[in-house]
Protein backbone atom coordinates (compact mmCIF):
# COMPACT_ATOMS: atom_id res chain seq x y z
CA UNK A 1 0.00 0.00 0.00
CA UNK A 2 2.81 2.36 0.97
CA UNK A 3 4.62 1.70 -2.31
CA UNK A 4 1.47 2.28 -4.35
CA UNK A 5 1.05 5.68 -2.66
CA UNK A 6 4.67 6.74 -3.23
CA UNK A 7 4.56 5.53 -6.83
CA UNK A 8 1.42 7.53 -7.51
CA UNK A 9 2.96 10.66 -5.98
CA UNK A 10 6.04 10.28 -8.19
CA UNK A 11 3.92 9.70 -11.31
CA UNK A 12 1.70 12.68 -10.55
CA UNK A 13 4.77 14.82 -9.93
CA UNK A 14 6.21 13.85 -13.34
CA UNK A 15 2.81 14.46 -14.96
CA UNK A 16 2.71 17.92 -13.37
CA UNK A 17 6.13 18.79 -14.83
CA UNK A 18 5.12 17.51 -18.26
CA UNK A 19 1.81 19.39 -18.25
CA UNK A 20 3.60 22.52 -17.05
CA UNK A 21 5.99 22.34 -20.00
CA UNK A 22 3.16 21.69 -22.48
CA UNK A 23 1.15 24.57 -21.02
CA UNK A 24 4.14 26.86 -21.53
CA UNK A 25 4.69 25.98 -25.20
CA UNK A 26 1.03 25.87 -26.27
CA UNK A 27 -0.61 29.14 -27.25
CA UNK A 28 -1.16 31.65 -30.01
CA UNK A 29 2.59 32.15 -30.38
CA UNK A 30 4.42 28.86 -30.84
CA UNK A 31 7.41 28.50 -28.56
CA UNK A 32 9.99 25.74 -28.89
CA UNK A 33 11.02 23.60 -25.93
CA UNK A 34 14.56 24.90 -26.36
CA UNK A 35 13.44 28.52 -26.07
CA UNK A 36 11.37 27.61 -23.02
CA UNK A 37 14.34 25.97 -21.32
CA UNK A 38 16.53 28.94 -22.15
CA UNK A 39 14.05 31.49 -20.84
CA UNK A 40 13.51 29.62 -17.59
CA UNK A 41 17.25 29.18 -17.05
CA UNK A 42 17.82 32.89 -17.40
CA UNK A 43 19.46 32.92 -20.83
CA UNK A 44 19.50 36.39 -22.44
CA UNK A 45 20.22 35.13 -25.96
CA UNK A 46 16.52 34.96 -26.81
CA UNK A 47 14.26 37.28 -28.72
CA UNK A 48 12.98 39.84 -26.13
CA UNK A 49 9.32 39.37 -27.16
CA UNK A 50 9.57 35.58 -26.70
CA UNK A 51 11.19 36.17 -23.35
CA UNK A 52 8.37 38.51 -22.37
CA UNK A 53 5.68 36.03 -23.43
CA UNK A 54 7.30 33.22 -21.51
CA UNK A 55 8.24 35.04 -18.34
CA UNK A 56 5.42 37.52 -17.77
CA UNK A 57 2.48 35.82 -19.48
CA UNK A 58 2.76 32.06 -19.79
CA UNK A 59 4.80 31.45 -16.64
CA UNK A 60 2.42 33.53 -14.52
CA UNK A 61 -0.61 31.80 -16.01
CA UNK A 62 0.84 28.32 -15.53
CA UNK A 63 1.76 29.11 -11.92
CA UNK A 64 -1.76 30.45 -11.34
CA UNK A 65 -3.20 27.20 -12.76
CA UNK A 66 -0.99 25.07 -10.49
CA UNK A 67 -1.76 27.13 -7.39
CA UNK A 68 -5.49 27.54 -8.09
CA UNK A 69 -5.96 23.86 -8.94
CA UNK A 70 -4.32 22.77 -5.70
CA UNK A 71 -6.23 25.34 -3.63
CA UNK A 72 -9.67 24.50 -5.03
CA UNK A 73 -9.10 20.75 -4.69
CA UNK A 74 -7.92 21.04 -1.08
CA UNK A 75 -10.82 23.26 -0.03
CA UNK A 76 -13.26 20.94 -1.83
CA UNK A 77 -11.80 17.97 0.06
CA UNK A 78 -12.19 19.82 3.37
CA UNK A 79 -15.84 20.66 2.63
CA UNK A 80 -16.63 17.07 1.59
CA UNK A 81 -15.21 15.70 4.82
CA UNK A 82 -16.65 18.40 7.08
CA UNK A 83 -20.16 17.98 5.68
CA UNK A 84 -19.76 14.22 5.05
CA UNK A 85 -21.26 14.88 1.66
CA UNK A 86 -19.71 13.79 -1.65
CA UNK A 87 -21.45 16.62 -3.48
CA UNK A 88 -19.96 19.37 -1.34
CA UNK A 89 -17.37 21.63 -2.94
CA UNK A 90 -15.50 24.81 -2.08
CA UNK A 91 -18.51 26.95 -2.99
CA UNK A 92 -21.26 25.25 -0.92
CA UNK A 93 -21.05 27.89 1.77
CA UNK A 94 -21.60 30.76 -0.65
CA UNK A 95 -18.00 31.78 -1.39
CA UNK A 96 -18.57 32.20 -5.11
CA UNK A 97 -21.89 33.96 -4.55
CA UNK A 98 -20.28 36.36 -2.11
CA UNK A 99 -17.47 37.02 -4.58
CA UNK A 100 -19.88 37.54 -7.46
CA UNK A 101 -21.89 40.00 -5.34
CA UNK A 102 -18.69 41.96 -4.66
CA UNK A 103 -17.81 41.99 -8.35
CA UNK A 104 -21.39 42.76 -9.38
CA UNK A 105 -21.52 45.73 -7.02
CA UNK A 106 -18.29 47.01 -8.52
CA UNK A 107 -19.01 46.33 -12.21
CA UNK A 108 -22.78 46.74 -12.26
CA UNK A 109 -23.72 48.66 -9.12
CA UNK A 110 -21.19 51.48 -9.45
CA UNK A 111 -22.36 52.58 -12.96
CA UNK A 112 -25.96 52.44 -11.73
CA UNK A 113 -25.06 54.94 -9.04
CA UNK A 114 -23.44 57.12 -11.66
CA UNK A 115 -19.89 56.38 -10.55
CA UNK A 116 -17.23 55.80 -13.18
CA UNK A 117 -16.09 52.19 -13.00
CA UNK A 118 -12.63 53.13 -14.21
CA UNK A 119 -12.01 55.42 -11.23
CA UNK A 120 -12.72 52.51 -8.92
CA UNK A 121 -10.43 50.22 -10.90
CA UNK A 122 -7.18 50.16 -9.12
CA UNK A 123 -5.15 47.06 -9.87
CA UNK A 124 -6.80 45.21 -6.99
CA UNK A 125 -10.33 46.59 -7.45
CA UNK A 126 -11.98 43.52 -8.94
CA UNK A 127 -10.08 40.96 -6.90
CA UNK A 128 -10.48 43.02 -3.74
CA UNK A 129 -14.24 43.35 -4.17
CA UNK A 130 -14.58 39.62 -4.83
CA UNK A 131 -12.39 38.68 -1.89
CA UNK A 132 -14.25 40.96 0.52
CA UNK A 133 -17.58 39.57 -0.71
CA UNK A 134 -16.60 35.94 -0.18
CA UNK A 135 -14.86 36.59 3.14
CA UNK A 136 -17.92 38.42 4.51
CA UNK A 137 -20.22 35.55 3.52
CA UNK A 138 -17.98 32.95 5.11
CA UNK A 139 -17.45 34.97 8.29
CA UNK A 140 -21.23 35.28 8.56
CA UNK A 141 -21.59 31.49 8.21
CA UNK A 142 -18.74 30.90 10.66
CA UNK A 143 -20.25 33.19 13.31
CA UNK A 144 -23.69 31.60 12.94
CA UNK A 145 -22.17 28.11 13.06
CA UNK A 146 -20.87 28.71 16.59
CA UNK A 147 -24.46 28.45 17.82
CA UNK A 148 -25.53 25.57 15.57
CA UNK A 149 -24.81 22.00 16.57
CA UNK A 150 -25.93 20.13 13.48
CA UNK A 151 -23.50 20.53 10.59
CA UNK A 152 -26.29 19.79 8.07
CA UNK A 153 -28.13 22.93 9.20
CA UNK A 154 -25.01 24.94 8.37
CA UNK A 155 -24.84 23.34 4.93
CA UNK A 156 -28.47 24.26 4.24
CA UNK A 157 -27.95 27.81 5.56
CA UNK A 158 -24.92 28.20 3.30
CA UNK A 159 -26.82 27.03 0.24
CA UNK A 160 -29.82 29.27 1.01
CA UNK A 161 -27.56 32.25 1.63
CA UNK A 162 -25.81 31.76 -1.70
CA UNK A 163 -29.14 31.42 -3.53
CA UNK A 164 -30.31 34.64 -1.88
CA UNK A 165 -27.15 36.47 -2.90
CA UNK A 166 -27.47 35.12 -6.45
CA UNK A 167 -30.94 36.64 -6.61
CA UNK A 168 -29.56 40.05 -5.60
CA UNK A 169 -26.87 39.69 -8.26
CA UNK A 170 -29.56 38.89 -10.84
CA UNK A 171 -31.42 42.07 -9.92
CA UNK A 172 -28.21 44.03 -10.51
CA UNK A 173 -27.72 42.25 -13.85
CA UNK A 174 -31.29 42.99 -14.90
CA UNK A 175 -30.86 46.71 -14.21
CA UNK A 176 -27.46 47.08 -15.87
CA UNK A 177 -26.47 48.22 -19.32
CA UNK A 178 -25.01 45.84 -21.89
CA UNK A 179 -21.36 46.84 -21.54
CA UNK A 180 -21.24 46.37 -17.78
CA UNK A 181 -23.27 43.17 -18.06
CA UNK A 182 -20.85 41.64 -20.54
CA UNK A 183 -17.80 42.33 -18.40
CA UNK A 184 -19.61 40.74 -15.46
CA UNK A 185 -20.65 37.64 -17.42
CA UNK A 186 -17.08 37.21 -18.67
CA UNK A 187 -15.85 37.37 -15.05
CA UNK A 188 -18.25 34.54 -14.12
CA UNK A 189 -16.70 32.36 -16.85
CA UNK A 190 -13.40 32.40 -15.04
CA UNK A 191 -9.94 33.24 -16.30
CA UNK A 192 -6.46 32.23 -15.24
CA UNK A 193 -4.80 34.89 -17.37
CA UNK A 194 -5.86 38.13 -15.68
CA UNK A 195 -3.36 37.90 -12.84
CA UNK A 196 -0.42 40.32 -12.97
CA UNK A 197 3.04 39.45 -11.67
CA UNK A 198 2.51 41.53 -8.50
CA UNK A 199 -0.89 39.94 -7.93
CA UNK A 200 0.68 36.50 -8.37
CA UNK A 201 2.79 37.02 -5.27
CA UNK A 202 -0.27 38.05 -3.27
CA UNK A 203 -2.16 35.03 -4.60
CA UNK A 204 0.66 32.64 -3.72
CA UNK A 205 1.07 34.15 -0.25
CA UNK A 206 -2.65 33.80 0.56
CA UNK A 207 -2.75 30.24 -0.79
CA UNK A 208 0.32 29.26 1.25
CA UNK A 209 -1.46 30.56 4.35
CA UNK A 210 -4.56 28.57 3.43
CA UNK A 211 -2.56 25.41 2.80
CA UNK A 212 -0.76 25.73 6.16
CA UNK A 213 -4.16 25.94 7.88
CA UNK A 214 -5.34 22.96 5.83
CA UNK A 215 -2.34 20.90 6.94
CA UNK A 216 -3.07 21.90 10.54
CA UNK A 217 -6.62 20.61 9.95
CA UNK A 218 -5.47 17.13 8.83
CA UNK A 219 -5.98 15.40 12.18
CA UNK A 220 -9.37 17.10 12.83
CA UNK A 221 -10.45 16.10 9.30
CA UNK A 222 -9.51 12.47 9.92
CA UNK A 223 -11.55 12.47 13.12
CA UNK A 224 -14.46 14.16 11.33
CA UNK A 225 -14.64 11.19 8.94
CA UNK A 226 -16.63 9.44 11.67
CA UNK A 227 -18.91 12.48 12.14
CA UNK A 228 -18.83 15.37 14.58
CA UNK A 229 -20.26 13.33 17.46
CA UNK A 230 -17.54 10.68 17.33
CA UNK A 231 -14.91 13.35 16.71
CA UNK A 232 -15.92 15.08 19.93
CA UNK A 233 -15.71 11.91 21.98
CA UNK A 234 -12.16 11.47 20.70
CA UNK A 235 -11.20 14.87 22.07
CA UNK A 236 -11.76 17.20 19.11
CA UNK A 237 -12.96 20.73 19.80
CA UNK A 238 -15.60 21.05 17.08
CA UNK A 239 -15.73 24.85 17.22
CA UNK A 240 -12.01 25.20 16.75
CA UNK A 241 -11.94 22.61 13.95
CA UNK A 242 -14.78 24.32 12.06
CA UNK A 243 -13.13 27.73 12.42
CA UNK A 244 -9.80 26.36 11.17
CA UNK A 245 -11.46 24.78 8.13
CA UNK A 246 -13.56 27.88 7.36
CA UNK A 247 -10.53 30.20 7.55
CA UNK A 248 -8.57 27.86 5.31
CA UNK A 249 -11.48 27.90 2.83
CA UNK A 250 -11.61 31.72 2.77
CA UNK A 251 -7.89 31.87 2.03
CA UNK A 252 -7.92 29.08 -0.58
CA UNK A 253 -11.22 29.22 -2.46
CA UNK A 254 -11.91 32.88 -1.66
CA UNK A 255 -8.56 34.04 -3.03
CA UNK A 256 -8.73 31.89 -6.15
CA UNK A 257 -12.26 33.15 -6.88
CA UNK A 258 -11.12 36.73 -6.34
CA UNK A 259 -8.33 36.49 -8.92
CA UNK A 260 -9.69 33.91 -11.38
CA UNK A 261 -13.47 34.08 -11.03
CA UNK A 262 -15.64 31.18 -9.90
CA UNK A 263 -13.75 28.22 -11.41
CA UNK A 264 -16.20 25.35 -11.11
CA UNK A 265 -15.98 21.57 -10.68
CA UNK A 266 -12.28 21.34 -9.80
CA UNK A 267 -13.06 21.45 -6.09
CA UNK A 268 -15.91 18.98 -6.44
CA UNK A 269 -14.37 16.45 -8.85
CA UNK A 270 -10.68 16.36 -7.96
CA UNK A 271 -10.99 14.95 -4.40
CA UNK A 272 -13.01 12.06 -5.87
CA UNK A 273 -10.34 11.50 -8.48
CA UNK A 274 -7.68 11.48 -5.74
CA UNK A 275 -9.70 8.94 -3.69
CA UNK A 276 -10.11 6.79 -6.77
CA UNK A 277 -6.39 6.86 -7.58
CA UNK A 278 -4.99 6.48 -4.06
CA UNK A 279 -7.80 4.38 -2.51
CA UNK A 280 -7.22 6.09 0.82
CA UNK A 281 -9.39 8.02 3.25
CA UNK A 282 -6.52 9.31 5.42
CA UNK A 283 -6.11 13.05 4.88
CA UNK A 284 -2.36 12.79 5.39
CA UNK A 285 -2.40 11.16 1.94
CA UNK A 286 -5.58 12.61 0.46
CA UNK A 287 -4.69 16.25 1.07
CA UNK A 288 -1.37 16.33 -0.84
CA UNK A 289 -2.88 13.92 -3.37
CA UNK A 290 -5.82 16.25 -4.03
CA UNK A 291 -3.51 19.26 -4.26
CA UNK A 292 -1.24 17.57 -6.81
CA UNK A 293 -4.15 16.13 -8.82
CA UNK A 294 -5.86 19.54 -8.77
CA UNK A 295 -2.78 21.25 -10.18
CA UNK A 296 -2.50 18.66 -12.97
CA UNK A 297 -6.20 18.83 -13.86
CA UNK A 298 -6.32 22.63 -13.99
CA UNK A 299 -3.14 22.76 -16.10
CA UNK A 300 -4.74 20.25 -18.48
CA UNK A 301 -7.92 22.36 -18.59
CA UNK A 302 -5.83 25.44 -19.35
CA UNK A 303 -4.07 23.65 -22.22
CA UNK A 304 -7.41 22.52 -23.68
CA UNK A 305 -8.94 25.96 -23.25
CA UNK A 306 -6.01 27.45 -25.18
CA UNK A 307 -6.46 24.96 -28.02
CA UNK A 308 -10.12 25.83 -28.42
CA UNK A 309 -9.82 29.43 -27.14
CA UNK A 310 -12.74 28.90 -24.77
CA UNK A 311 -13.22 30.20 -21.20
CA UNK A 312 -11.66 27.98 -18.52
CA UNK A 313 -14.98 27.35 -16.75
CA UNK A 314 -16.53 25.62 -19.75
CA UNK A 315 -13.58 23.22 -19.86
CA UNK A 316 -13.50 22.47 -16.12
CA UNK A 317 -17.23 21.71 -16.24
CA UNK A 318 -16.94 19.45 -19.29
CA UNK A 319 -13.97 17.63 -17.69
CA UNK A 320 -15.40 17.55 -14.16
CA UNK A 321 -18.94 16.37 -14.83
CA UNK A 322 -17.95 12.98 -16.32
CA UNK A 323 -15.59 12.36 -13.38
CA UNK A 324 -18.34 13.04 -10.84
CA UNK A 325 -20.89 10.96 -12.75
CA UNK A 326 -18.42 8.09 -13.09
CA UNK A 327 -17.46 8.15 -9.42
CA UNK A 328 -21.08 8.35 -8.25
CA UNK A 329 -22.13 5.44 -10.44
CA UNK A 330 -19.13 3.23 -9.68
CA UNK A 331 -19.08 3.75 -5.94
CA UNK A 332 -22.39 4.11 -4.27
CA UNK A 333 -20.75 4.61 -0.90
CA UNK A 334 -18.66 7.70 -1.30
CA UNK A 335 -17.78 9.99 1.53
CA UNK B 1 -15.89 6.14 38.39
CA UNK B 2 -19.13 7.73 37.19
CA UNK B 3 -21.16 9.54 39.84
CA UNK B 4 -24.56 10.94 38.98
CA UNK B 5 -25.82 13.38 41.60
CA UNK B 6 -29.52 14.26 41.41
CA UNK B 7 -29.43 14.71 37.64
CA UNK B 8 -32.36 15.69 35.48
CA UNK B 9 -32.23 14.87 31.78
CA UNK B 10 -34.39 16.20 29.01
CA UNK B 11 -34.87 18.34 25.95
CA UNK B 12 -37.02 21.40 25.35
CA UNK B 13 -39.59 20.93 28.08
CA UNK B 14 -39.59 17.15 27.91
CA UNK B 15 -38.14 15.57 31.04
CA UNK B 16 -36.84 12.03 30.67
CA UNK B 17 -35.13 11.34 33.98
CA UNK B 18 -35.70 13.38 37.11
CA UNK B 19 -33.46 13.84 40.17
CA UNK B 20 -31.62 10.58 39.62
CA UNK B 21 -28.49 9.55 41.51
CA UNK B 22 -26.28 6.56 40.81
CA UNK B 23 -22.69 5.41 41.10
CA UNK B 24 -21.05 3.19 38.49
CA UNK B 25 -17.85 1.57 39.74
CA UNK B 26 -14.63 0.36 38.15
CA UNK B 27 -14.51 -3.33 37.34
CA UNK B 28 -18.24 -3.57 36.77
CA UNK B 29 -20.30 -4.28 33.67
CA UNK B 30 -23.63 -2.53 33.86
CA UNK B 31 -26.55 -2.91 31.45
CA UNK B 32 -28.78 0.11 30.96
CA UNK B 33 -32.33 -0.99 30.19
CA UNK B 34 -35.64 0.76 29.65
CA UNK B 35 -38.40 1.14 27.11
CA UNK B 36 -37.86 2.98 23.82
CA UNK B 37 -37.60 6.74 24.16
CA UNK B 38 -37.07 6.74 27.92
CA UNK B 39 -33.65 8.36 27.73
CA UNK B 40 -31.05 5.58 27.61
CA UNK B 41 -29.07 7.27 24.84
CA UNK B 42 -29.58 10.67 26.44
CA UNK B 43 -28.10 9.40 29.70
CA UNK B 44 -25.03 8.00 27.91
CA UNK B 45 -24.61 11.21 25.91
CA UNK B 46 -24.94 13.33 29.07
CA UNK B 47 -22.21 11.32 30.81
CA UNK B 48 -19.75 12.12 28.01
CA UNK B 49 -20.78 15.77 27.92
CA UNK B 50 -22.75 15.82 24.67
CA UNK B 51 -25.72 17.57 26.27
CA UNK B 52 -29.13 16.72 27.68
CA UNK B 53 -28.25 17.48 31.31
CA UNK B 54 -30.57 20.15 32.71
CA UNK B 55 -29.99 19.82 36.48
CA UNK B 56 -27.61 18.12 38.87
CA UNK B 57 -23.98 17.18 38.40
CA UNK B 58 -21.95 14.36 36.90
CA UNK B 59 -18.51 13.47 38.23
CA UNK B 60 -16.01 11.46 36.20
CA UNK B 61 -13.17 9.89 38.21
CA UNK B 62 -13.80 12.43 40.94
CA UNK B 63 -13.80 15.49 38.68
CA UNK B 64 -16.88 17.53 37.78
CA UNK B 65 -17.76 16.97 34.11
CA UNK B 66 -17.99 20.67 33.25
CA UNK B 67 -14.42 21.28 34.43
CA UNK B 68 -12.92 18.63 32.09
CA UNK B 69 -11.87 19.63 28.55
CA UNK B 70 -12.81 17.46 25.53
CA UNK B 71 -9.25 16.10 25.16
CA UNK B 72 -9.23 15.11 28.84
CA UNK B 73 -12.65 13.45 28.55
CA UNK B 74 -11.33 11.49 25.56
CA UNK B 75 -8.71 9.91 27.84
CA UNK B 76 -11.34 9.01 30.46
CA UNK B 77 -14.33 7.83 28.41
CA UNK B 78 -14.69 6.03 25.09
CA UNK B 79 -18.09 5.99 23.42
CA UNK B 80 -19.65 3.74 20.79
CA UNK B 81 -22.84 5.23 19.35
CA UNK B 82 -25.65 3.62 17.36
CA UNK B 83 -24.63 5.67 14.32
CA UNK B 84 -23.69 3.52 11.34
CA UNK B 85 -20.33 4.60 10.02
CA UNK B 86 -19.29 3.36 6.59
CA UNK B 87 -16.53 5.25 4.88
CA UNK B 88 -15.23 4.05 1.53
CA UNK B 89 -11.47 3.46 1.43
CA UNK B 90 -11.17 3.62 5.21
CA UNK B 91 -9.37 0.51 6.42
CA UNK B 92 -10.09 -1.20 9.72
CA UNK B 93 -6.65 -0.29 11.00
CA UNK B 94 -7.27 3.39 10.14
CA UNK B 95 -10.60 3.44 12.01
CA UNK B 96 -9.11 1.84 15.11
CA UNK B 97 -6.07 4.14 14.81
CA UNK B 98 -8.43 7.12 15.20
CA UNK B 99 -8.99 5.86 18.74
CA UNK B 100 -5.35 6.80 19.43
CA UNK B 101 -6.13 10.46 18.58
CA UNK B 102 -6.08 11.65 22.21
CA UNK B 103 -2.47 10.44 22.47
CA UNK B 104 -0.94 11.19 19.06
CA UNK B 105 0.73 14.43 17.93
CA UNK B 106 -0.76 17.30 15.89
CA UNK B 107 -0.87 15.35 12.62
CA UNK B 108 -1.82 12.01 14.21
CA UNK B 109 1.51 10.22 13.77
CA UNK B 110 1.38 6.62 14.98
CA UNK B 111 4.29 5.31 17.07
CA UNK B 112 5.22 1.61 17.18
CA UNK B 113 3.40 1.39 20.52
CA UNK B 114 0.20 2.87 19.01
CA UNK B 115 0.26 0.31 16.18
CA UNK B 116 0.62 -2.50 18.69
CA UNK B 117 -2.38 -1.20 20.67
CA UNK B 118 -4.46 -1.00 17.48
CA UNK B 119 -3.66 -4.61 16.60
CA UNK B 120 -4.39 -5.78 20.14
CA UNK B 121 -7.76 -4.03 20.06
CA UNK B 122 -8.70 -5.71 16.78
CA UNK B 123 -7.47 -9.03 18.18
CA UNK B 124 -9.73 -8.67 21.21
CA UNK B 125 -12.88 -8.20 19.11
CA UNK B 126 -11.82 -11.03 16.80
CA UNK B 127 -11.23 -8.81 13.76
CA UNK B 128 -7.46 -9.06 13.40
CA UNK B 129 -7.81 -10.67 9.96
CA UNK B 130 -9.66 -7.57 8.75
CA UNK B 131 -6.74 -5.13 9.33
CA UNK B 132 -6.59 -4.01 5.70
CA UNK B 133 -10.24 -4.55 4.78
CA UNK B 134 -12.12 -1.33 3.92
CA UNK B 135 -15.34 -0.48 5.73
CA UNK B 136 -17.53 -0.47 2.63
CA UNK B 137 -16.85 -4.19 2.27
CA UNK B 138 -17.94 -5.27 5.73
CA UNK B 139 -21.24 -6.32 7.29
CA UNK B 140 -23.03 -4.20 9.89
CA UNK B 141 -21.92 -6.52 12.67
CA UNK B 142 -18.30 -6.37 11.53
CA UNK B 143 -18.40 -2.56 11.39
CA UNK B 144 -19.84 -2.58 14.90
CA UNK B 145 -16.96 -4.70 16.20
CA UNK B 146 -14.43 -2.40 14.55
CA UNK B 147 -16.02 0.61 16.22
CA UNK B 148 -15.73 -1.21 19.55
CA UNK B 149 -12.06 -1.95 18.82
CA UNK B 150 -11.63 1.78 18.19
CA UNK B 151 -13.08 2.49 21.63
CA UNK B 152 -10.69 -0.08 23.14
CA UNK B 153 -7.71 1.55 21.45
CA UNK B 154 -8.65 4.76 23.23
CA UNK B 155 -7.53 2.95 26.45
CA UNK B 156 -9.96 4.66 28.76
CA UNK B 157 -11.02 3.52 32.24
CA UNK B 158 -14.66 4.09 31.23
CA UNK B 159 -16.51 2.74 28.19
CA UNK B 160 -20.05 3.69 27.17
CA UNK B 161 -21.82 1.75 24.42
CA UNK B 162 -25.21 2.57 22.98
CA UNK B 163 -26.95 -0.66 21.95
CA UNK B 164 -23.74 -2.38 20.90
CA UNK B 165 -25.49 -5.70 20.29
CA UNK B 166 -28.09 -4.39 17.88
CA UNK B 167 -26.37 -5.37 14.62
CA UNK B 168 -25.13 -8.74 15.86
CA UNK B 169 -26.64 -12.21 15.57
CA UNK B 170 -27.55 -14.16 18.71
CA UNK B 171 -24.15 -15.85 19.33
CA UNK B 172 -22.48 -12.54 18.45
CA UNK B 173 -24.52 -10.76 21.12
CA UNK B 174 -23.45 -13.19 23.83
CA UNK B 175 -19.84 -13.09 22.66
CA UNK B 176 -19.82 -9.32 22.81
CA UNK B 177 -21.39 -9.14 26.28
CA UNK B 178 -18.91 -11.76 27.42
CA UNK B 179 -16.04 -9.68 26.01
CA UNK B 180 -17.31 -6.55 27.76
CA UNK B 181 -17.54 -8.51 31.01
CA UNK B 182 -13.95 -9.74 30.69
CA UNK B 183 -12.74 -6.19 29.93
CA UNK B 184 -14.52 -4.89 33.00
CA UNK B 185 -13.21 -7.60 35.30
CA UNK B 186 -9.69 -8.13 33.92
CA UNK B 187 -8.81 -4.50 33.19
CA UNK B 188 -10.91 -2.92 35.92
CA UNK B 189 -12.87 -0.85 33.42
CA UNK B 190 -16.21 0.73 34.22
CA UNK B 191 -18.49 -0.31 31.34
CA UNK B 192 -22.05 0.88 30.83
CA UNK B 193 -24.06 -0.23 27.81
CA UNK B 194 -27.68 0.22 26.83
CA UNK B 195 -29.55 -2.81 25.54
CA UNK B 196 -32.94 -4.37 24.94
CA UNK B 197 -31.61 -7.88 25.62
CA UNK B 198 -32.96 -8.63 29.08
CA UNK B 199 -31.49 -12.16 29.06
CA UNK B 200 -27.99 -10.84 28.40
CA UNK B 201 -28.41 -8.16 31.02
CA UNK B 202 -29.51 -10.65 33.67
CA UNK B 203 -27.02 -13.39 32.81
CA UNK B 204 -23.79 -11.57 32.04
CA UNK B 205 -23.82 -8.21 33.84
CA UNK B 206 -22.81 -7.25 37.36
CA UNK B 207 -25.52 -4.67 37.78
CA UNK B 208 -28.48 -3.21 35.95
CA UNK B 209 -29.51 0.39 35.60
CA UNK B 210 -33.18 0.65 34.74
CA UNK B 211 -35.02 3.73 33.58
CA UNK B 212 -38.60 3.68 34.85
CA UNK B 213 -39.65 7.16 33.71
CA UNK B 214 -38.79 9.48 35.35
CA UNK B 215 -36.76 7.40 37.79
CA UNK B 216 -33.42 5.68 37.38
CA UNK B 217 -32.79 2.56 39.47
CA UNK B 218 -29.31 1.12 39.72
CA UNK B 219 -28.97 -2.15 41.61
CA UNK B 220 -26.64 -5.16 41.66
CA UNK B 221 -27.99 -7.98 39.55
CA UNK B 222 -29.45 -10.09 42.42
CA UNK B 223 -31.27 -7.20 44.04
CA UNK B 224 -32.56 -6.02 40.66
CA UNK B 225 -34.00 -9.49 39.97
CA UNK B 226 -35.73 -9.65 43.34
CA UNK B 227 -37.04 -6.09 43.16
CA UNK B 228 -39.58 -7.00 40.49
CA UNK B 229 -38.81 -3.74 38.67
CA UNK B 230 -37.94 -5.49 35.42
CA UNK B 231 -41.19 -7.47 35.38
CA UNK B 232 -43.18 -4.38 36.17
CA UNK B 233 -41.61 -2.45 33.32
CA UNK B 234 -41.46 -5.05 30.58
CA UNK B 235 -44.05 -7.68 31.32
CA UNK B 236 -47.07 -5.79 32.57
CA UNK B 237 -48.31 -4.93 29.12
CA UNK B 238 -48.40 -8.59 28.15
CA UNK B 239 -50.45 -9.67 31.17
CA UNK B 240 -52.97 -6.90 30.85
Amino acid sequence: MKSRTSLLFILLGLLLIALFAIDMVVGKVAISVGDLWGALCGSDQLDPSTLLIIRSIRLVKALVAIAAGAALAVSGLQMQTLFRNPLAGPFVLGISSGASLGVALLLLGAPLLGLQASTLFSSFGLAGAAWIGSALVLLLIASVSRRIKDIMVILILGMMLSSGIDAVVQILQYLSNEGALKSFVIWTMGSLGDVTTTQLWLLLLALCGGLILAVAAIKPLNLLLLGEQYARTMGLSIRRARLLIFLSTILLAGTVTAFCGPVGFIGLAVPHLARLLFRQADHRVLLPASALTGSCVLLLCDIISKWFTLPINTITALMGIPIVVWVVIRHKNIA
Amino acid sequence: MIELDRITLGYEGRTLVKQASAHFQAGQLTALIGRNGTGKSTLLRAIIGLGGLTEGSIRIAGKALETITPPQIAREIAFVTTERVRIANLRCRDVVALGRAPYTNWIGHMQEEDRRIVEQALERVGMIDYLDRTMDRMSDGECQRVMIARALAQQTPIMLLDEPTSFLDLPGRYELADLLGRLAHEEQKCILFSTHELDIAEQLCDSIALIDTPQLHHLPIEQMRQSGLIERLFRTTRNR
